[in-house]
């Protein structure tokens, strides 16, 4: 893997709108939901599935693919989306989110939805199984990479810190943990209920290979990526400065834009916006 | 608006404010779901005395144990999963074996989690802290009730869960009636058949045994709202007078109710019982009236299953 050329970010960026697009249809079709943490991962998201991921649509369960473990399970749907654009299962299922019977649920669950390769939902859980992952990996003597996305109010959870310390001590160094910055939680901003101080010497002091981007800037996402694959000897964290609620202009901004209601219009509103935009 | 009319968690955050007003001792906090589960008003109406600890369950239930060390009476509140699962090993040392009053709120039971889905859904709950001595299980079915028992639910010596539906409940009391804790209430006299419910069933059980009288089956409806200590004399009673009983509640039929009452049937007086419920199965997401019939929990299902029992009830007799 190279550094991007312009053409592949536009790509990405692209690949990113697509995303947006197609998580704010699914959440319309409900008129509901946990919109602005499915926004702010979105770029991350169309990084690894648009280019770093190695994985095979047609084959989910491939043992050798790239897993993702999205630890802030709630932001499923903008997952779900991802994996529909990239053929997992088909752009109409995703009108189908939360709906009897679904195979989309609020929160991601390896057991129904094709792509989705762990389940998730209880906020904390997801460091250690993935970190379970990559071991097993590794003990199998595979070279494919297991990504984690953990929320920032979700490293309130004492879980998250037992994954640190292990996964500190264990050097997997085919793990790279993200954690979504973006200074929100249910119940307004991080620093206001039970602030995360300085988040880089935190899992630095774990023994974590640490990085802090932008998480809206492709080119910074991806370069990070490369940045962590090349350390060999240790776990890799990547803290991603983002914004909650990303691109959509009734949520973005706001300060309980956790989980809302809207309408149809605010939907067709914001996805107009993002087509202007790009 | 009514007494009625209004969400469940609205009417306990201003029940808890009236008592604190009084009552130094009562703490909240919360683990970032207080505009969810109402506690955000409570922190308005007493800023020092609430708090929100973040994304931390098994740490707010430490804390709160900690906290009634020095006297406080704490109540804790997040989604019911998280208020038991997430942090039971807490509420079995720090809080119960180490006898702390803590008063353990969880919110959305069972069905109740609807669009957050299987991973929310707590069908064990009740299960989990019933094994924990000395524990309370406490689930309001009204506002009437939540009301005139919240003082009650302070001054008990040891931990509590408090099983709590936060949205507006189907009415089931007059205003003034009395409630006594461990002691559960004939909602409807009946000679054939004992219906026990608790919680959001409550009101499907009401209806199922509207369905059985015109089939000519007299059911009694009892409401148990205590389900740990569970009322052992009108659950024999109960049995004695009509032969025969049916369970109904939102949780996994095994640990729960269902469970609760077989114990009490097969120690005192066993009668054919069948207990309606998930029938240990993990929930799913949807909506509350798509999971209650996914789940065969309707007053249809309940006056099925009780046509069931009468007949088990007829071989034997
Ligand atoms: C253990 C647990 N506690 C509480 C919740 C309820 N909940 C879902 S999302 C959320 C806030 C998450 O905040 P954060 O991790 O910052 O995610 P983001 O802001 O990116 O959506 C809460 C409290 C949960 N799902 N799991």
């Amino acid at each position: 893997m190279t550094t991007l050329s312009t053409t592949d970010i536009q790509r990405l960026a692209d690949f990113a709108t697509e995303i947006r697009v197609a998580t704010l249809r699914q959440f319309g079709t409900l008129g509901f939901g946990h919109i602005g943490g499915a926004m702010s991962i979105v770029d991350l998201l169309a990084v690894l599935y648009g280019e770093v991921m190695n994985i095979d649509p047609q084959n989910p369960h491939w043992e050798d693919r790239d897993w993702l473990v999205l630890s802030k399970g709630h932001a499923g749907p903008a997952l779900y989306s991802t994996l529909a654009l990239k053929g997992y299962f088909s752009l109409e299922m995703l009108d189908t989110l939360n709906k009897p019977g679904t195979k989309l649920p609020s929160h991601a669950d390896r057991n129904l939805t094709p792509g989705v390769d762990m389940t998730t939902g209880s906020l904390g859980q997801g460091i250690s199984t993935g970190l379970g992952v990559a071991w097993g990996n590794r003990l199998d003597g595979r070279s494919n990479y297991v990504y984690i996305i953990l929320g920032d109010g979700e490293s309130q959870e004492g879980q998250i810190w037992e994954g640190a310390l292990f996964g500190g001590n264990a050097q997997l160094a085919n793990c790279i943990v993200f954690v979504d910055y973006n200074r929100q939680q249910l119940d307004g901003y991080v620093d206001q209920i039970n602030p995360l101080g300085d988040l880089v010497a935190k899992w630095e002091a774990f023994g974590w290979h640490t990085q802090e981007v932008d998480g809206h800037n492709i080119a910074e996402i991806h370069s990070s990526i490369l940045k962590a694959k090349a350390v060999q000897d240790r776990s890799s964290v990547i803290i991603l400065q983002t914004v909650k609620g990303k691109g959509c202009n009734f949520a973005e901004g706001i300060e309980f834009n956790h989980h809302m209601r809207f309408d149809q219009a605010q939907i067709d509103g914001a996805i107009a916006a993002l087509k202007g935009v790009n | 608006m009514t007494l009625t009319q209004r969400d469940m968690r609205d009417v306990y955050i201003e029940t808890l404010s009236e008592l604190a007003k009084e009552d130094q001792r009562i703490l909240v906090l919360d683990a970032d779901l207080m505009n969810s589960n109402g506690t955000a008003q409570f922190l308005k109406n007493f800023p020092t005395r609430a708090i929100n600890v973040g994304i931390q369950e098994a740490n707010m239930i430490g804390i709160a144990a900690g906290l009634a060390a020095t006297g406080k009476i704490p109540f804790t509140h997040t989604f019911s999963c998280f208020n038991t699962r997430r942090a039971l090993d807490q509420i079995y040392m720090s809080v119960a074996y180490a006898k702390f009053p803590v008063r353990i709120v969880g919110t959305d039971p069972g069905i109740m989690a609807a669009f957050n889905g299987g991973t929310h859904m707590s069908l064990e709950d009740v299960g989990v802290v019933r094994g924990i001595p000395t524990m309370t299980v406490i689930e309001p079915v009204d506002n009437v009730m939540l009301r005139a028992i919240l003082p009650a639910v302070v001054d008990l010596p040891g931990p509590v869960y408090l099983r709590l539906n936060r949205k507006q409940p189907e009415p089931i009391y007059e205003e003034g009636t009395k409630f006594s804790i461990g002691h559960g209430q004939v909602l409807r006299e009946g000679t054939d058949v004992t219906i026990v419910a608790t919680g959001i069933m409550v009101s499907e059980a009401l209806q199922a045994a509207d369905l059985l009288e015109q089939r000519g089956v007299q059911a009694r409806v009892v409401n148990i709202f205590t389900i740990k200590p569970i009322d052992v004399e009108l659950i024999v009673r109960s049995a004695q007078e009509t032969g025969a009983i049916v369970t109904v509640e939102n949780h996994n039929v095994l640990n729960g109710l269902g469970s609760a009452v077989a114990e009490v049937l097969g120690d005192h007086y066993p009668v054919p019982l069948e207990r309606v419920g998930i029938q240990d199965l993990f929930g799913e997401v949807g909506p509350v009236d798509y999971l209650r019939q996914r789940f065969e929990m309707t007053a249809a299902h309940i006056a099925a299953r009780t046509e069931q029992v009468l007949a088990r009830k007829v071989e034997r007799f």
